[in-house]
C-alpha cells in the first residue's frame, strides 16, 4: 500500500464536478483508491463516497492506493490532485 | 397588484404571463414483488435508459450553456452508476421484496438526506441533484412523461422547485423568467439561469395557486420580487426599464472585444473599480482591460480582526490569477474618514476627513502596512499586479514608502520567499499632490486621480453633507484644470495618468479627458461599455479644434 497527503488548494473544495473527475481518474486503475479526511474514508471510484466527505479548501486529505498497479495509480492520482485540486 | 419577495439569482426584468409548472410528480407506492430478480433487471434497464437521457441532456446543455454547466449531467450519470447507490436499490428490492420504484425512492431520500445534513451550503444544495436522478429513474420505471411547457407564447415559469434537467429540457424560447418557491442560490438551476441570462428568483413567498396561472406579472430580478397583476403605471415604468436594459445588452454585444481607440487613433485603457471579490464576474463580463482600483480595505472592513498575511495573499493571488495577465491595481489600505474598523482602535478625531487615514495609518503603524505589502509582493509573482498608495501629499511620504518597501523585499529575500516586482503608483487626491505632481512623477510608475476626495479637498466641501449640494460642482473648472495639469506632468516624466474617481465614468466629460491625454479611466464595471462607446465615436483632434484647444 502507498499513501500521500495533500492539502486542497481549490477555493471551492471538492465540488460535484471535480469529484466526478476524480472518479474518472480513479477508475483508470485496478487498485483500491481511498480518500480519507478526519478519519472518515471514501472510495475514490464512488462519487457519493467522495462528496460525502465534504472536503473544503485548505483541508488535508490522505490518499491511499492498494493493488497490483499501485505504483501507477499513486503517480496518476497525485498528478490529478496537483493539477485539479 | 400583489408583490412577492424572493432572492435574486439573476437581474433583469421579465414581463409576461405566469405559467404554473407542475412536476410530473410521482406518487410512489410500495408494492410487494415475488420475483426480485425480475425487478432488479427492470431497475437496471431503467438505469440504462436514464443514462441515455442524461447523455442527450448533456449534449443539449453543452450547446446551450457550455461545458462548465453541462458537467452537472455527467455528475448525474456518475451518481446513477455509483456502486453504493446501485447496491442500496438492489438490496432494498432483495431484502424487502418490493418494487423498483419504491427502492429507488427510499435510496434517493437517504442519499439526499446525507447531503442535506452537511455543514456546507453548496453540499446541502446537492440533495436536489440526488432527487433529480431518483425522480428520473422513477419516471422511466413508471413510463410517464416528464413535464414540459405547453404554451404558445413565452411565459414566466412559476414552480415549486426546478431540477437542473427540468430547466434544460424546457424550450428556452418559451421561458421569460424562472421563479421558484423553494430552491437555493447555489442550485444548478440558478447557475443555468445565470448563464442563460434569464431573470430568476428563488425562495419567493408565493403559493403555487392554480388561480395565478395565466395572470400578468412582472419579475424584477434586480430587486428580487415578482409583481402579480401590476397596475398600468408600474407596468409602463418597468417596460421602459426593460427597454433600457435591452439597449445596454445590445451595446454589450456590439462593443465587446473592441479596442478602446478613438476615430483618430488615440488609445485609452478602460479598467474597472472593484470593492469586493464578487465584482470579479462583472469585470470580466463587461470586458474590462484590467482592474484600475481594487479597494483592499474591504478585506479589513469585512474582518473582525486584522487580516493575516496569508488571508490577504490568497485574495490578491486569486484576483491576479482570475484576471489572467491583465493589470490589477491594488490600492493599499484606505481606512479612516467614513470607512471605520473597530479593531483599529483609532482615537476619536474632530475632523476625520483631515485626520489619520489611509497612508497616514500605514506610515504610523508599520506592522499593518508591512503585512499588506508582503502579501501584495508575494501575490505579484502570480499575475500582473500593481500597487497604488492613497492620500499622498508629499515627496517625503513617497520616500518613506520606498524605504519600507525595500525593507520588506529584503526580509522576503532573506526568508527565501519568492515575490514579484510590481509597478508602484500613487493616487492624486489632494491639492498638494496636484501642485507637486511634476516632482512626484519622477518618483513613481503611474498616477491615478481620485476625483471624489480631490473635489472635496479642493472645494472644501464635505461629501457627506447634503446641505452643501448647491455649492458642489463636480465639473468645477479647478478640478478639470488639475486633471489636465497632472496628466501633463505625468507625460513629461514618461509615466501614465488615469482617473479612478466617479468623474472617470461621467460620459459628458469623456471627450475632455481624451483631449487632455488621460491614459486610463477606471470605472465601475457596468460603465465600461458606455464609456467605450463614446471613445469609439470621438475624433480627438476634431474635438480639440472645436474647443479651441491647442494641438
Amino acid at each position: 500500500m502507498k499513501e500521500f497527503t495533500y492539502v486542497i488548494t481549490d477555493p471551492e473544495g471538492i465540488h460535484a464536478r471535480p469529484a466526478g473527475e476524480l472518479v474518472k481518474a480513479a477508475k483508470e486503475y485496478a487498485s483500491t483508491i481511498k480518500i480519507v479526511k478526519d478519519g472518515k474514508s471514501g472510495d475514490c471510484k464512488k462519487i457519493f463516497g467522495i462528496m460525502g466527505l465534504g472536503v473544503k479548501n485548505g483541508n488535508e486529505v490522505t490518499i491511499t492506493v492498494e493493488g497490483e498497479d499501485e505504483e501507477a495509480a499513486f503517480e496518476g492520482i497525485m498528478k490529478f490532485m496537483q493539477e485539479n485540486l | 397588484m400583489e408583490v412577492f419577495n424572493g432572492k435574486s439569482v439573476f437581474g433583469g426584468i421579465a414581463i409576461g404571463k405566469i405559467y404554473i409548472y407542475q412536476k410530473g410528480e410521482q406518487q410512489v407506492r410500495r408494492i410487494r414483488v415475488d420475483d426480485t430478480a425480475q425487478e432488479k433487471s427492470r431497475y437496471r434497464a431503467a438505469s440504462g435508459e436514464a443514462m441515455k437521457q442524461l447523455q442527450v441532456l448533456y449534449e443539449k446543455a453543452l450547446q446551450e450553456v457550455g461545458e462548465e454547466n453541462a458537467a452537472v449531467f455527467e455528475v448525474h450519470q456518475m451518481m446513477l452508476e455509483d456502486d453504493d447507490f446501485v447496491e442500496s436499490v438492489e438490496n432494498i428490492i432483495d431484502t424487502q421484496e418490493v418494487n423498483a420504484e419504491y427502492a429507488v425512492a427510499v435510496t434517493g431520500d437517504n442519499f439526499a438526506q446525507m447531503f442535506a445534513a452537511m455543514d456546507d451550503d453548496y453540499m446541502r444544495g446537492r440533495a436536489a441533484d440526488v432527487k433529480d436522478i431518483s425522480e428520473r429513474l422513477i419516471t422511466v420505471l413508471s413510463g410517464s412523461a416528464a413535464g414540459g411547457i405547453q404554451s404558445d407564447e413565452p411565459v414566466i415559469v412559476l414552480a415549486d422547485d426546478l431540477a437542473p434537467s427540468e430547466t434544460v429540457q424546457m424550450d428556452k424560447d418559451k421561458v421569460l423568467s424562472f421563479v421558484t418557491v423553494h430552491g437555493s442560490l447555489n442550485s444548478h438551476t440558478a447557475i443555468l439561469a445565470r448563464t442563460m441570462g434569464i431573470p430568476a428568483l428563488v425562495q419567493t413567498g408565493i403559493s403555487l395557486d392554480e388561480a395565478l396561472d395565466g395572470k400578468m406579472a412582472v419579475v424584477d430580478g434586480t430587486k428580487g420580487c415578482i409583481y402579480v397583476e401590476p397596475d398600468k403605471d408600474y407596468l409602463a415604468q418597468m417596460q421602459a426599464q426593460k427597454n433600457k436594459d435591452e439597449e445596454q445588452k445590445e451595446l454589450l454585444q456590439t462593443l465587446k472585444g473592441r479596442e478602446n481607440v478613438t476615430i483618430d487613433g488615440q488609445k485609452v485603457m478602460l479598467y474597472a473599480n472593484i470593492g469586493n471579490m464578487k465584482d470579479l464576474g462583472a469585470v470580466l463580463q463587461n470586458d474590462a482591460g484590467g482592474i484600475g482600483l481594487f479597494r483592499s480595505e474591504f478585506i479589513y472592513l469585512e474582518s473582525e480582526d486584522f487580516p493575516t498575511e496569508e488571508e490577504q495573499f490568497a485574495i490578491y493571488k486569486k484576483v491576479a490569477e482570475t484576471m489572467a495577465g491583465k493589470r490589477v491595481i491594488i490600492r493599499t489600505l484606505d481606512i479612516g474618514a467614513d470607512k471605520k474598523c473597530d479593531y483599529f482602535e483609532m482615537e476619536h478625531e474632530e475632523n476625520p476627513a483631515l485626520g489619520c487615514r489611509a497612508i497616514r495609518i500605514c506610515l504610523t503603524r508599520l506592522e499593518i502596512f508591512k503585512t499588506q505589502l508582503r502579501a501584495l509582493l508575494r501575490a505579484s509573482a502570480f499575475g500582473n499586479i500593481a500597487i497604488m498608495y492613497p492620500m499622498i501629499t508629499s515627496l517625503k511620504e513617497v520616500h518613506k514608502i520606498k524605504e519600507i518597501m525595500a525593507e520588506v523585499k529584503a526580509e522576503l529575500t532573506a526568508q527565501g520567499i519568492s515575490y514579484g516586482n510590481p509597478p508602484e503608483g500613487i493616487m492624486i487626491e489632494t491639492p498638494a499632490a496636484v501642485i507637486i505632481s511634476e516632482q512626484l512623477a519622477k518618483e513613481v510608475d503611474f498616477f491615478s486621480i481620485g476625483t471624489n476626495d480631490l473635489t472635496q479637498y479642493t472645494l472644501a466641501i464635505d461629501r457627506q453633507n447634503s446641505k452643501l449640494d448647491d455649492f458642489y460642482d463636480s465639473h468645477h473648472p479647478a478640478i478639470l484644470e488639475m486633471i489636465r495639469m497632472v496628466t501633463e506632468n505625468a507625460h513629461k516624466a514618461g509615466i501614465w495618468a488615469g482617473i479612478c474617481g466617479e468623474l472617470g465614468a461621467d460620459l459628458t466629460l469623456t471627450r475632455d479627458f481624451l483631449a487632455m491625454g488621460v491614459d486610463e479611466l477606471s470605472v465601475s464595471p457596468g460603465r465600461i461599455l458606455p464609456v467605450r462607446k463614446i471613445v469609439l465615436e470621438t475624433d480627438v483632434a476634431e474635438y480639440r479644434k472645436e474647443k479651441g484647444m491647442e494641438n
